[in-house]
């Protein structure tokens, strides 16, 4: 691996032990979670569990005529078998989802995708209940299901969503920003149009640990205690009990460890509603763990979008407008995770990086047979579309004016002193310096090298390909004034608490699946107030122990939470100061902060550390005038905006012009983050999201056939990636803070899945420039390439 | 967790035990060997069984790589229970035939290949199974062993019947694969997969053995993927026998195999792809057993 970075020979040093807060560290949460002393939710063992299993639909879409439990519930080992006419006696058949939509806990009427929840057995063990779902009799009168998305609105379509009322077709939501008339005014004007169509399918997050809940319901307390595969455990909790009719007090959601989310464990699934009616029937505590083709036919997909693209410049290549019609299948519930006033997400910053005139985007979101979804899947909330369709339609008009595409990124760039920028289609851009970012990349590529080598190639009949993207992300959701989930503020809470030696334990409302936050948080606080990281300890995941917050996805937990914990450490610093300013019998004026101390100005050696300052706080003697004892602070944090992250990636691939194989040579990530608080983590966030881009773009699909049987049930039909289709990553980096993140940091978490499945569909298109080819669809299989070497390129839906 | 339905498990203490388990369980029994194909069909619960015989303690009798006699008449036997790891790192046999290091480099991955075995491989009859283009390529034969010791051998034309189908009876099992050594061969094998350890989109084998004056004496070319059986492509050996190795005679066998097979459409490529493939695969091996011959 290649880094522009600082020299590997100081990378770790001691900073766990050091005050001072960023920079490398190893993990804090590896020594548990690499020796096998991780603990996650099918870990979780409590006397007298139970087990539960769920029997789903075989069929897209079909009517529910009966369904007989009795040889089921007469099976050995079975302790209940309930079904959706027994939710539907408790008021629990349906539950709201993430987007003010319902979807069904146990179907009643119909089963509206192939994977649905139609009865669940809960049993001693895990065999025995997956040996009684084979005894339940369920008849079906099956109907046509609407599989093609483009059929979606036609007259004779079937109608999928008759338990709404009044609902006569399959349409879900209109959707639109920008302005039409300007743009369309710009394109009239334009020398030059091009359009394409442009599909992004249906992936899946496939995290490593399916989903799962235990639920442990005490009748005489009446608490419910759930330990459940949640990347947002407040918001969870919250909707329970607006569902359950239980008060929040009587409530305690866990997410322990958790293998994994991409955003699949943002959504309520019926499951963990399922062994919460498991544990009220039984009185025992009930285990749920779905198997991995039930995560990935039936829980959250992801993208989903047909566009058509279009852009307007001028012949020298000014960019002056972009447009596009998407059309977004959203399965059979509107199970989109996005701040409810975004239903499309953030996909608004299609306009990307560029500096342009008039932009206009139309969208109709329509039912489908399919599973329910479209969770932000390491997109941030659906940028990762955005930003496939710029990149992918700029890439076409470089094609077209015969421009070099990195040279027509430049050209059209926001520039630095345009920030804060707004955009056309309404984006407070907070700041952002593209060029050096993109000159950096272009120089760990050897760009100009890299295109003669590529001209020397096709004059041998060799195909290599470089592609670009330059991405901006919108991170950090968000602003209680436009934005919430089901009515609950996108803003995080954060405790810190000094204890009387001087170490401290902060609790956040964020939690992580992954991505370090036990490290990151630390070194923020001990960044702030001069604590070693190794003597903080990050609380986060349970409701019981944590402030109310919104959780972890779209990356946002160090731009909303990350904020929150640096504000809530320089409450404390404040107060340090004050006990400071009495120890040394000086006015706080007096004082200064060097990183874990306050010193007298002009007077080092009159000093107190941080944990000298705990000890008074808490210790004997008289404190100042109107400072209360004890070392703490609480803060909510509301973020006035959201950050801008950007990068620029350029992918080198070669193909076999015999069996149209892509080989991704090289990969070059330069990543703007704003202030880098662990290096070592934003390059493992980094290359993850990478691997991520190149699972899309190669060879990720959901797909159905006619019948709307999924076909990527398994780890077999449905691929990722493994460490030998991608290449040793070469990574870099600049630096611009965010101007109104307390410690200038965006987040990074999704950067590099939003921004790498362009660059390498961008490389290979350009490879296959000798054979005419300007566009080929997702997943980039070797048959699909053949395909458009042909001329035959053709949408994979 | 996926979890299988219920089912009886023994395990075999002997070949000729097996067997006798077997005719006396009827089709309600199954071997199992290394269990990467067996299992995940029962987790899924596609296949149910009532009884497993496991026949992991018989890898001491039956896991071998053997040369018996040298140069024409003699032949490689290798022992049904022989792991895909053992073919992929035997120096001897990669010497012998070179396509068995190609094929094992690229089928599944280390853990599947520490415990799959050559008799699983072609007892499960999966018409994308490598090594079944691999035996077929190297024209070998199946030793069936039934009821009281008795033994037949078959040809792998005889034994693939049709897809997940085979010549082994209920009371039978497969107990050792033939290869026969000729003098003047080479041969290789070449898969496009969508990902490492991937099933084949196409694979393809060719084993050529040369006569003295550099011509053809023998070619043989497999396909798997491309059809409901690996089978080899007889017209492709009538058309090289004889002839001098050259590029436009490997297009003619490239385009032989081509209209030869039989491929379907599905997630892995379009039956046109597969169908080039089976074309550039075949001319591919074709050139470097060619050129591994010569050396
Ligand atoms: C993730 C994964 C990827 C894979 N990728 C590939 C690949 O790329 N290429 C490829 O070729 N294969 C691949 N395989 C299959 C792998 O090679 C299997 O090991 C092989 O197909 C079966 O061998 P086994 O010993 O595991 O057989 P088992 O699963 O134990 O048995 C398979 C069948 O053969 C029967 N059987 C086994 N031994 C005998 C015997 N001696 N006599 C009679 N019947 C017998 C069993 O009863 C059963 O019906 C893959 C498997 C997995 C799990």
């Amino acid at each position: 691996m290649t880094t522009v970075e600082e020299p590997r020979t100081s990378t770790f040093d001691d900073n766990d032990q050091k005050p001072v807060g960023f920079g490398r560290m190893l993990r804090k949460e590896d020594p548990r979670l690499l020796r096998g002393r991780g603990r996650f939710t099918d870990d979780v063992q409590l006397p007298g569990m139970l087990h539960l299993a769920i029997l789903r639909s075989p069929f897209a879409h079909a009517r529910v005529v009966s369904v007989d439990t009795s040889a089921a519930e007469a099976a050995p080992g079975v302790k209940a078998v309930v079904t959706g006419e027994t939710l539907k006696g408790l008021g629990l058949a349906w539950m709201p989802t993430l987007s003010n939509d319902v979807q069904a806990v146990l179907a009643t009427d119909k089963v509206r995708f192939q994977g649905q929840e139609v009865a669940f057995v809960v049993a001693d063990d895990r065999y025995a209940a997956r040996d009684a779902l084979e005894l339940i009799d369920v008849e079906y009168d099956v109907l046509d299901p609407v599989i093609d998305v483009r059929q979606a609105l036609a007259p004779d379509a079937p109608l999928i969503r008759d338990d709404l009322e009044g609902k006569t077709d399959n349409h879900c939501f209109d959707w639109e920003t920008g302005d039409a008339d300007e743009t369309e005014a710009v394109f009239a004007r334009a020398d030059v149009v091009v359009q394409q169509d442009i599909v992004y399918p249906r992936v899946h997050p496939a995290p490593m640990e399916t989903c799962g809940a235990v639920a442990d319901f005490d009748a005489v307390e009446g608490k419910l205690k759930l330990w459940s595969t949640t990347q947002a455990p407040h918001a969870h909790r919250t909707l329970y009990a607006i569902v359950a009719g239980l008060p929040e007090h009587k409530i305690q959601v866990i997410a322990p460890d958790i293998g994994g989310g991409f955003g699949n464990k943002v959504p309520i699934y019926p499951g963990y509603v399922c062994a919460i009616v498991g544990s009220i029937v039984t009185g025992k505590p009930v285990k749920w763990m779905e198997d991995r083709s039930e995560n990935l036919i039936s829980t959250g997909f992801a993208r989903d979008y047909i566009m058509r693209g279009e852009i307007a410049a001028t012949r020298d290549g000014k960019i002056l407008g972009i447009r596009t019609n998407v059309l977004a299948d959203h399965g059979a519930f509107n199970g989109t995770a996005a701040p409810v006033k975004y239903p499309a997400g953030f996909f608004g910053v299609f306009t990307g990086s560029y500096d342009i005139e008039a932009a206009y985007c139309k969208m109709t979101a329509v039912y489908t047979n399919k599973a329910p979804g479209g969770v932000a899947y390491a997109c941030s909330f659906r940028i990762t579309e955005a930003v496939y369709l710029v990149e992918r339609i700029v890439d076409c008009l470089a094609a077209e004016l015969d421009m070099d595409p990195a040279e027509l990124r430049l050209k059209n760039f926001i520039q630095p002193d345009q920030f804060p920028y707004t955009t056309k289609t309404g984006w407070v851009y907070d700041s952002g310096d593209y060029e050096p970012t993109m000159r950096q990349a272009m120089d760990i590529a050897g760009y100009a090298e890299l295109r003669r080598e590529q001209e020397e190639k096709r004059a041998r009949g060799e195909l290599m390909g470089i592609g670009i993207s330059f991405f901006t992300e919108a991170v950090g959701a968000g602003p209680r004034k436009n934005m919430d989930i089901l009515g609950l503020g996108m803003a995080d809470g954060c405790e810190l608490r000094v204890h009387p030696t001087g170490k401290a334990v902060v609790r956040l409302s964020v939690k992580t699946q992954g991505q370090g936050h036990e490290t990151t948080f630390a070194q923020i606080i001990a960044e702030e107030i001069g604590i070693p990281p190794a003597d903080i300890e990050v609380v986060h995941g349970d409701t019981d122990q944590t402030p109310f917050g919104l959780g972890t996805y779209g990356s946002r937990s160090t731009p909303v939470s990350g904020a929150a914990a640096a504000l809530v450490a320089r409450k404390v610093r404040d107060k340090a100061q004050l006990i400071a300013s009495a120890m040394l019998e000086v006015t706080v004026a007096d004082l200064e902060w060097v990183k874990g101390s306050f010193q007298v100005k002009g007077d080092p050696g009159k000093a107190v550390t941080i944990q000298q300052i705990a000890m008074r706080a808490h210790g004997a003697g008289d404190l100042p005038e109107g400072v209360e004892g004890g070392l703490e602070a609480q803060i909510c944090y509301n973020p006035s905006n959201l950050t801008y992250p950007h990068g620029a990636y350029i992918c080198v691939v070669d193909i076999d012009p015999g069996t149209a194989q892509v080989k991704v040579r090289r990969f070059i990530a330069v990543d703007d983050c704003g202030t880098r608080i662990n290096p070592m983590i934003i390059e493992g966030q980094v290359h993850g999201g990478l691997t991520d881009g190149v699972g899309m773009a190669l060879m990720e699909m959901i797909s159905f056939d006619e019948d709307g049987n999924c076909l990527g049930a398994s780890l077999m039909d449905y691929l990722i990636p493994t460490a030998l289709e991608v290449p040793d990553w070469e990574t870099g980096y600049t630096v611009t803070p965010s101007p109104h993140h307390p410690i200038g940091a965006k987040g990074v978490g999704e950067s590099a899945t939003v921004g790498s499945p362009p660059a390498i569909v961008n490389a290979v298109v350009d490879a296959l420039k000798p054979y005419g080819v300007r566009h080929a669809d997702m997943p980039l299989t070797p048959s699909r390439v053949w395909d458009a070497m042909r001329g035959r390129a053709t949408p994979p839906i | 967790m996926q979890v299988p339905a219920p089912f009886e498990y023994e395990r075999a203490t002997s070949v000729d035990q097996a067997i006798g388990l077997l005719e006396r369980l009827g089709s309600s029994a199954r071997l199992v060997a290394g269990g990467h194909s067996l299992l995940p069909m029962m987790k899924l619960r596609l296949a149910n069984f009532d009884y497993l015989i496991d026949i992991n303690p018989l890898h001491t009798e039956l896991g071998y790589i053997r040369f018996a006699g040298e140069g024409a008449g003699g032949e490689v036997r290798i022992g049904a229970m022989t792991r895909h790891r053992e073919l992929l790192e035997s120096d001897e046999l990669a010497a012998a035939f070179p396509i068995f290091r190609d094929a094992e480099r690229v089928i599944a991955d280390p853990i599947v290949r520490n415990r799959g075995t050559l008799g699983g491989s072609l007892c499960q009859a999966d018409p994308s199974e490598d090594l079944s283009a691999v035996c077929t390529t190297l024209d070998a034969s199946c030793v069936i062993r039934g009821p009281g010791g008795a033994e037949r051998v078959v040809t792998m034309e005889d034994f693939h019947v049709g897809p997940y189908e085979t010549a082994v009876g209920d009371g039978e099992m497969l107990t050792e694969v033939r290869f026969p050594l000729r003098p003047g061969g080479g041969s290789a094998y070449e898969k496009v997969e969508r990902r490492a350890g991937d099933w084949a989109v196409v694979s393809a084998g060719a084993a050529v053995w040369l006569a003295g004056d550099g011509t053809i004496a023998d070619a043989r070319v497999g396909l798997a993927a491309v059809g409901p059986n690996t089978t080899g492509i007889p017209e492709i050996s009538a058309a090289l026998r004889g002839r001098e190795p050259a590029e436009d005679l490997y297009e003619q066998a490239g385009a032989i195999a081509a209209r030869s097979c039989d491929p379907a459409t599905d997630q892995r490529g379009s039956a046109d792809y597969k169908r080039h493939l089976a074309d550039e695969l075949t001319r591919r091996t074709l050139r470097t057993a060619v050129a591994r011959a010569r050396s």
